[in-house]
């Protein structure tokens, strides 16, 4: 398998290239951690075992050296899994309900639940809500500025799906990576972005 | 004082509490004018700019010192299976001297051989003066609705008496140094179903969560706010909570697993932090929205 392959490749360039650059405070804070945490609900202690792109962008201060870098966001890209279908656009109005929903993947967070997008958290997104957060640029007006192509659909379905597959070390979560949103569910947010109909483009 | 005495002291105090902010509002038109011009250089949401003067009345009568009380109690009564007080716990300024100890803590304690913050250190005595369990007090350590655990209340009282004073996070030994590095590399781990760190909403200036005003703690000029009104009375629920809470209630929105209560992992992170710290002025314990 290709990404089996890319990720055995990834995991031994960064042995060698980053052993040097976080000295031993890195490698003694993760051993202190795997002995200080344990699972509580639905979050195993599995979740510090860092993947390739996490250890990269950890052992680099979010500033990997090029070649690797882009290695590794490639192998990102190439992972993500769009519908089968060939649709990007879903349901705006479900869009917003999910862009709203803070909940999920916590160990305070139940199993049955859909999980939300926490997408106010960090975004200004719809003109309704006043209540948003700056981590994130604003994303208001967004399929007003950037239109409504097929390319721009699959952008942003991808973009939801992995951020880390345009931009590396990018502090948003890969929500369809890490299985914390539906395809259903991304499809709805690239319809609150992009749909004409949508309040954000109002 | 039981528990539905003390929370009915506390509900009274909230309404007395909030008749004083009107009653101090009408009176002194000078104070409201003040933070006005905070708010020309840094623009804040009316919610955040609302509570903080809440907050500034608040602090002068805090709920936090009814838990000060009882933590001066529990430190002086003799209990747990020893049948001994804390009064001969060193919290690192020799045994029984408080004065100051919170803002001088983590800090490297030989007898341990470890670096403890505040917190850990008191469990640490409960333990060895008192002869009670870690892993009952390590049971459920933090506030709820039903009780607020003695660490909680002592840790109060221990911080109320530095109340004033500059913080000053020693890194003398080489444990405390090198807890410091490894904090910051704790602070720094992105990991988890999201790939967060502390820093991916603790790393820049000026950023929210929605309408919450998230500190850079990796600068001088925020990292007070790590510091600053914890131990805290927590409007939200109405509980007292120290560091050891804030932490880990952290790491549960970071996505991550549950951090061991007082362990080395949360000292370190609080030694990261709380050096950055170091210089500013402690107000005491305090009130958190």
């Amino acid at each position: 398998m290709k990404l089996f392959q890319a990720s055995i490749f990834g995991a031994a360039v960064l042995a060698i290239a980053f052993a040097a650059l976080a000295g031993d405070d890195h490698a003694k804070a993760v051993a202190m951690m795997k002995r200080d945490f344990h699972a509580k609900g639905i979050a195993g202690t599995d979740r510090l075992n860092e993947d390739g792109l996490q250890a990269l962008c950890n052992r680099s201060r979010n500033n990997p050296p090029k070649a690797v870098g882009e290695r590794l966001q490639r192998d990102q890209l190439e992972a993500v899994k769009y519908p089968a279908d060939g649709k990007f656009l879903g349901d705006w109005k479900s869009g917003e309900r999910i862009a709203q929903n803070g909940r999920g993947m916590t160990w305070s967070d139940g199993g049955s639940a859909a999980n939300g997008g926490s997408c106010y958290n960090c975004h200004q997104i719809g003109p309704n809500e006043t209540s948003f957060g700056t981590i994130g640029n604003s994303l208001s007006q967004f399929g007003k500025t950037r239109g409504n192509s097929p390319e721009m659909q699959k952008y942003v379905y991808g973009k939801i799906y992995n951020a880390k597959a345009f931009n590396l070390c990018s502090n948003m979560p890969r929500f369809g990576h890490s299985g914390t949103l539906t395809e259903k569910q991304i499809k709805d947010l690239v319809a609150l972005l992009l749909d004409p109909s949508s309040p954000v483009n109002q | 004082m039981s528990s539905i005495k003390l929370r009915a002291v506390l509900a009274l105090s909230g309404l007395v509490l909030a008749c004083a902010t009107q009653a101090q509002q009408a009176a002194a038109p000078k104070k409201a004018a003040a933070p006005a011009k905070k708010a020309a250089s840094a623009p804040k949401d009316a919610v955040t700019a609302e509570f903080e003067k809440f907050r500034e009345v608040m602090e002068d009568a805090s709920p936090a010192e009814l838990f000060e009380a009882k933590g001066e109690e529990l430190w002086k009564t003799r209990r747990g299976p020893k049948n001994a007080s804390l009064e001969q716990c060193d919290l690192g300024l020799g045994p029984g001297v408080l004065k100051g100890a919170y803002v001088r803590m983590p800090r490297y304690f030989a007898d341990a051989d470890q670096v403890m913050d505040a917190e850990r250190r008191i469990v640490y005595c409960m333990v060895t003066l008192q002869g009670f369990k870690a892993e009952d007090l390590a049971k459920r350590p933090f506030s709820s609705e039903s009780r607020t655990p003695d660490p909680v209340s002592l840790v109060t009282y221990v911080a109320g008496q530095s109340r004033g004073m500059k913080i000053a996070i020693p890194q003398r030994h080489a444990k405390e140094r090198e807890a410091y590095k490894v904090g910051r590399e704790i602070f720094d781990f992105r990991a988890g179903a999201w790939d967060f760190s502390c820093a991916s909403c603790h790393g820049e200036d000026g950023k929210r969560i929605r309408t919450q005003e998230l500190p850079n703690l990796t600068s001088k000029k925020d990292a007070i706010r790590a510091f600053q009104g914890w131990p805290g009375y927590r409007m939200t629920g109405g509980l007292m909570h120290t560091l050891q809470w804030r932490m880990n209630d952290c790491f549960r929105q970071q996505r991550f697993p549950e951090p061991g209560y007082a362990s080395e992992t949360i000292a370190d992170l609080l030694t990261y932090m709380g050096v950055n710290a170091n210089g500013q002025v402690y107000k005491g314990p305090g009130i958190k929205r």
